[in-house]
């Protein structure tokens, strides 16, 4: 067995050489999603399984459960054609066969060692424009995949490293932006370039024999770290529902549903209660699916390395007729709103018996609102970008107010960096009242983004959620505001008729579109809530004193102060 | 001002537990140090106290050089002033909304304060476009009825900071004009002046927090001019910028969010000296202490800097400052073993109190130190700092036993000696990160460790990094103070252009640059500080158009006052041999952008002869031996000769294993290294050959 020491020095060099590939392409990314988003991600994977042996830190967290898949299907598709060789890279961007959705481009290269592959290195990042109907590829109305842009199995970028430039051609050809996938693309390869030689540098230090028993030995810990996470739990089976407003083509609700069965160290999540597939893009493949169940068990055990033992004793029961279990042609575009779905049914689930482990859910939304366009010369103009919104209330205070989505770690572009590039005014970028959910710990606010267009014309497209069912509280917390959105014309501002998804609004210049985002669930019930913080947000102009008086029970004097005395009064009637 | 007999020039570095005084007599060139108790509640005491050391007469002194932490700790400890925000209508939440981040990837649980409050922070109706047009015009009566409603609320200080102010100014400058007629003190400010760059949450963040340190900062500096005053001083004070320069007084006042790194630059800039004079240019500064291990790369004799830098989480300081990477591994970092069987060590810390095992002040929680001292690499009767006056080896040894040795099933020594290496592996990863993934090769640099505690690991670390050497500086624990006596004047500026580079108007691009390297002359010559040279950086934010991240492009022009002979074609090939450097492949056919423009003046101070700190010949190593320490090492006791290291004579040979004490630090040699002290007293640690 290997030393304790030798692991804990070789984990962390294994890391850096994930870590280090992802800063080479956030660095030189040309599309925003990655170079400020961060929507990219490396690791190292298993030479005959796929799975995930190391992964870089700072990538986007929902890749680092879904790239074993794409690992995989490049090593099903080498072993049927047979001739994989050293010096080859796979790209594609399958969503079926280990994929998440069209966007996401995998590059997967085998490292090979005295002739054998050694471990698999693999790159992924979400390009600007992958062609489909709708700039950004975010089309809430597809029916079918390739309404949604180019789909591309595994096929060799590189044979034998040589780059074919053919491949290049045919993708830049079926792009909006071909500059910006080139940009991108070639960002990659110069992260694949550096894992190859970091590995080959550190297997020269250590010795093969010793670097292949620690990538044994990892998963295993993380394995028993989980079991031993998952048994502190009570046995049992603990359920939690939640909706998706709609699928952008029929105005009907589908249910995520979860049975979450803890029984000694195994823990099973039981997802057949779930809607069947839908006609509309928030249908989601089975690594997805196990992808963002991996996201949300590592935001409860956060000390469980990355790596993919951590999935050891959890087992995943998911019907194949199930939303969350696709196969191409069903849409697949807007996975991120159904993957933040069962982050919430997860953490839901496990409130009642953990409550010291999970938080209100967070504002659960991607809100991919684009505005696109051509300027007075003629060129296009595409802007795309993802909006931000409250996190959950939680054991150690108040949800934190603007913040990212739990399945990535993206930054929003500044205001002056889009009013710079696209031809927009933001009239309004602020903090939303009353939008966190009422709790002993509040829900963070949410935002209200105010766009005005500044050219002749433009199309705008949305996909969001939570239009109609808020984020929910835990633990007696309540749910945070609801998503809203309204597009100006000539007669006034209106909500589009699925409330969070539409596309194709014109707008004229001077006219605006309008979003506020949910907050966060709170936690606790609001009755526990400390009087003086409910008048610290009346003062911060966070809550209405009317919302205050709703749902806290305060009560506040003729001057909008507050009343201790009554308030504590008022309370302890409420509870008898 | 200077005087021409017996003219001091001072470095002060105040710490959190010690302030260090550096003097240097420019008429004899003697040096001298002290080390005082810093006085937390009012640091100007401890400062004049440790002048006092040395000093009786202040109107000696011509220069005092200082590397302050009080912006700092206001900023960590949210102990500013009293802050006001006067905004565009629609933006008051710019500062709180951050850019939509979170504290940490995994877990949800984050929370941010800023340190202006929503209540303080005001709109008015005003708006400048992308292109500089200004949209709405600024109402100065808006602005004056806003900065009242501030006033009542209690603010001290007010800041405006109005969108695509970079782009334009005026509206900015209309509402300063308005300010300056009601506010009751100077600590207002713009944001266009602070900051001219794109991007309002970084502008926002890096304005507020300087009208938020200013009171704080300008009242601390006051005080201490007041009190050398008061003891005759009639010279000039210095203070140390985070970008490794000093500014005026009256430059710290105006723009006291420069002070932020204050105290570790200085420490950054002695090492960058002491290197190149010994013949390293290229060296790794290694600064251990309590709860962390800050790295600092300097390659060629130049610091590398950063663009701005988070004090905390959500608090982003956008001025250059030296790069500091901090990484959470220090004396005080606690060992234990994971539910998975792993050895970690840190993050969590026993800081200096309780601090750890061996100080026995009620931790019972293993740390670094306590495995240095169980390895006996720590003298146990003799503790660095005066503070205590013996450690306790065997609680020490005890906590390692019950919470490394026995669940990893080791012995008690394997345990201490696993946790140091897996400690020294955190570090060699910080070192990797400044070196390798910025393209540098360790093989061509060498540690520098300052600090107590860093001489301890630096022999370890050149073997698990490949470095090709370590570099102990003669006075490892007063860097700082000595750095703060070196260091050169510096002005930075930064402008946002935002365009196409073949499209740019160079006469116009040639006159900004020069407006600001005059204006930068003008402030070094306004200092009345003597200089040997003056030097003035051009540099680029550059990018290919579609890029969001840039490369920062040095310009290989000067300037004499003219023009500087800008042309695209310059520009051009800068650019494309620095995005080499960085990424590798340069693309062919996209168009190359400018985002910002930067211009540095520095005045370059004289330099004091480093050999005056060397140490007195005809002393030989067995002269300087103090006893002989049981070490282990490599799993195994090893007879080990224990030094006093200052008395070694220059060209002293000292193989290990050894160990070298001096009052403010212990510095390690390995059985497989070996030492020798150069010309200016440095230690210079090597592999022995054929190892």
């Amino acid at each position: 067995m290997i030393d304790p020491v030798t692991l804990a020095v070789l984990k962390g060099r294994l890391e850096q050489i994930a870590d280090e590939m992802d800063a080479t392409l956030f660095r030189s990314a040309f599309n925003p999603i990655i170079a400020e988003a961060h929507d990219a991600s490396h690791g190292l994977y298993h030479a005959t399984t796929g799975a995930t042996l190391v992964q870089g830190k700072s990538g986007l967290p929902i890749f680092v459960g879904a790239m074993s898949f794409a690992v995989k299907a490049v090593i099903g598709k080498a072993a049927r054609d047979g001739d994989l060789a050293k010096g080859d890279v796979y790209i594609f961007n399958d969503p079926y066969d280990g994929g998440t959705h069209l966007s996401d481009f995998r590059l997967v290269q085998p490292f090979y060692r005295d002739g054998k592959v050694f471990c698999y290195l693999a790159s992924v990042g979400h390009w600007h424009d992958v062609g489909g109907n709708v700039p950004g590829n975010y089309n809430p109305v597809a029916t079918e995949c390739f309404q949604e842009g180019m789909l591309i199995p595994p096929v060799k970028l590189f044979r034998k490293g040589e780059l074919r430039q053919d491949i290049i051609d045919i993708l830049q050809a079926n792009s909006r932006l071909p500059g910006s996938l080139y940009g991108d693309l070639n960002g990659q390869i110069n992260a694949l370039d550096l894992g190859m030689r970091r590995m080959a540098e550190l297997l020269d230090e250590y010795g093969d024999t010793v670097v292949a028993q620690v990538l044994v030995e990892l998963p295993k810990r993380a394995a028993k770290l989980m079991a031993a996470n998952i048994s502190e739990l009570p046995d049992g089976t603990y359920s939690a529902e939640d909706y998706l407003d709609n699928d952008g083509i029929k105005d009907t609700p589908l249910k995520i549903a979860l049975d979450l069965t803890i029984n000694g160290d195994q823990m099973k999540l039981d997802f057949s209660r779930s809607s069947e597939a839908c006609a509309g893009p928030v249908n989601i493949s089975l690594s997805t699916a196990i992808a963002s169940i991996y996201v949300a068990t590592k935001h409860l055990f956060t000390e469980v390395p990355a790596n993919a033992g951590v999935l050891e004793p959890i087992e995943v029961i998911i019907p194949e007729t199930s939303l969350l279990n696709v196969r191409a042609p069903k849409p697949v575009g807007g996975y991120t709103e159904t993957i933040l779905r069962i982050i919430d049914v997860i953490f839901c689930a496990l409130a009642d018996v953990a409550p010291e482990r999970v938080n209100g859910c967070a504002y659960g939304t991607i809100n991919a609102l684009s505005l696109a366009g051509h300027r007075k010369d003629g060129s296009r103009w595409v802007m795309f970008s993802f909006f931000g919104g409250g996190h959950g209330g939680h054991p150690e205070g108040d949800g934190l107010n603007h913040g990212n989505a739990p399945i990535s770690t993206a930054t929003i572009p500044p205001a002056e960096i889009l009013e710079a590039a696209y031809p927009v005014m933001f009239t309004k970028w602020a903090l939303r009242p009353d939008s966190g959910g009422p709790g002993r710990h509040r829900g963070g606010l949410g935002a209200i983004y105010e766009i005005e267009l500044l050219e002749e014309n433009a199309d705008v497209f949305l996909f969001g959620e939570r239009g109609k069912f808020a984020p929910p509280g835990v633990v007696g917390g309540q749910p945070a505001a609801l998503n809203k959105f309204t597009y100006q014309q000539d007669d006034g501002d209106h909500i589009p008729p699925l409330v969070s998804k539409m596309v194709g609004i014109k707008l004229k210049k001077g006219q605006h579109v309008h979003l506020e985002t949910p907050g966060g669930g709170g936690y606790g019930h609001p009755h526990e809530r400390d009087p003086k913080s409910v008048e610290r947000d009346i003062a911060l102009g966070f809550v209405s004193p009317e919302k205050a008086i709703d749902d806290y029970a305060v009560v506040l004097d003729a001057n909008g102060g507050l009343d201790l005395g009554k308030t504590t009064e008022l309370r302890k009637a409420m509870q008898s | 001002m200077n005087k021409a007999s017996s003219s001091y020039a001072i470095g002060v570095d105040v710490g959190g537990t010690f302030t260090d005084v550096f003097f240097l007599n420019e008429a004899t060139g003697h040096c001298e140090v002290a080390k005082v108790p810093s006085t937390p509640g009012d640091q100007s005491q401890g400062f004049i106290e440790g002048i006092r050391q040395k000093v009786t007469d202040f109107s000696d002194v011509s220069t005092v050089v200082h590397g302050t932490t009080v912006g700092t700790n206001a900023l960590l400890e949210r102990k500013g002033a009293m802050t006001g925000i006067i905004t565009t209508a629609g933006f008051r939440d710019v500062l709180e909304m951050r850019r939509r981040d979170r504290p940490n990837t995994w877990g949800l649980w984050g929370q941010f304060e800023p340190v202006v409050p929503r209540n303080f922070r005001l709109e008015v109706s005003e708006r400048t476009l992308a292109d500089g047009t200004i949209r709405q015009k600024v109402n100065p009566t808006e602005v004056q009825n806003a900065a009242r409603e501030l006033l009542c609320l209690g603010a001290k200080s007010v800041c405006i900071a109005f969108i695509n102010a970079y782009a334009n100014s005026e509206n900015e400058q209309i509402a300063l004009q308005a300010l300056r007629e009601i506010w009751p003190n100077n600590y207002i400010g713009a944001s266009s002046d602070i900051l001219p760059e794109i991007r309002e949450f970084e502008r926002t963040s890096t304005t507020t927090l300087n009208a938020y340190l200013q009171p704080t900062v300008a009242g601390y500096l006051h005080k201490l001019e007041t009190a050398l005053k008061d003891d005759g001083f009639d010279g000039q004070v210095l203070i140390v910028q985070s970008n490794g320069g000093v500014m005026t007084v009256e430059t710290a006042r105006k723009l006291p969010v420069r002070t932020a790194l204050s105290g570790p630059a200085a420490g950054v800039i002695a090492s960058a000296h002491i290197a190149v004079e010994a013949g390293f240019p290229n060296v790794i500064t290694c600064d251990m202490g309590g709860t962390s291990f800050d790295v600092s790369l300097v390659a060629e004799g130049k610091s590398a800097l950063a663009a701005q830098s988070n004090i905390d989480f959500g608090m982003t300081v956008r001025t250059p400052m030296i790069e500091i990477t901090t990484i959470g591994a220090g004396g005080g970092s606690i060992a234990w073993v994971d539910r998975g069987g792993l050895l970690q060590v840190g993050p969590e810390s026993a800081g200096s109190n309780p601090g750890p095992v061996c100080y026995g002040l009620g931790n019972d929680r293993p740390t670094v130190t306590d495995a240095n001292v169980v390895l006996g690499r720590i003298n146990a009767n003799k503790p660095i700092g005066g503070k205590l006056e013996q450690l306790d080896v065997e609680e020490a040894k005890k906590a390692i036993e019950t919470h490394v040795a026995i669940p990893l099933d080791l012995e008690v020594m394997a345990a201490a000696e696993a946790i140091i290496r897996v400690a020294n592996s955190k570090m060699a990863g910080a070192i990797r990160l400044v070196s390798i993934e910025r393209g540098y090769d360790p093989k061509n640099f060498s540690a520098m460790p300052f600090g107590g505690g860093g001489a301890l690991h630096t022999g370890a670390l050149i073997k698990e990094v490949g470095l090709q050497s370590a570099l102990v500086p003669r006075y490892p624990g007063i860097n700082s103070a000595l750095g703060c006596t070196i260091a050169d004047m510096r002005h930075d500026f930064v402008q946002t252009v935002n365009g196409i580079l073949k499209t740019l108007d160079m006469v116009s691009l040639d006159s900004k640059l020069s407006d600001l390297a005059a204006q930068g002359l003008k402030l070094l010559t306004d200092a009345g500080v003597s200089f040997e040279s003056h030097d003035v950086l051009f540099e680029l934010d550059m990018s290919y158009l579609g890029q969001t991240h840039t490369v920062d492009v040095p310009l290989p022009l000067n300037f004499d006052g003219g023009k500087i002979g800008v042309s695209a074609e310059v520009i051009h090939s800068a650019f494309v041999t620095r995005y080499q450097e960085v990424y590798g492949r340069p693309l062919e056919g996209i168009p190359v952008r400018i985002l910002n423009l930067r211009v540095s003046t520095i005045g370059r101070r004289p330099k004091f002869d480093l050999g005056l700190l060397a140490p007195e010949d005809g002393i030989s190593l067995n002269d300087t031996r103090t006893g002989t320490r049981n070490v282990w090492f490599d799993g195994a006791f090893h007879e080990t000769g224990v030094f006093d290291r200052l008395p070694m004579s220059i060209g002293t040979q000292v193989p290990g294993p050894a160990i070298l004490e001096q009052p403010d630090a212990t510095i390690c040699i390995e059985p497989d290294l070996q030492g020798r002290v150069d010309r200016f007293g440095n230690l210079i640690i090597t592999r022995k050959e054929g190892s």
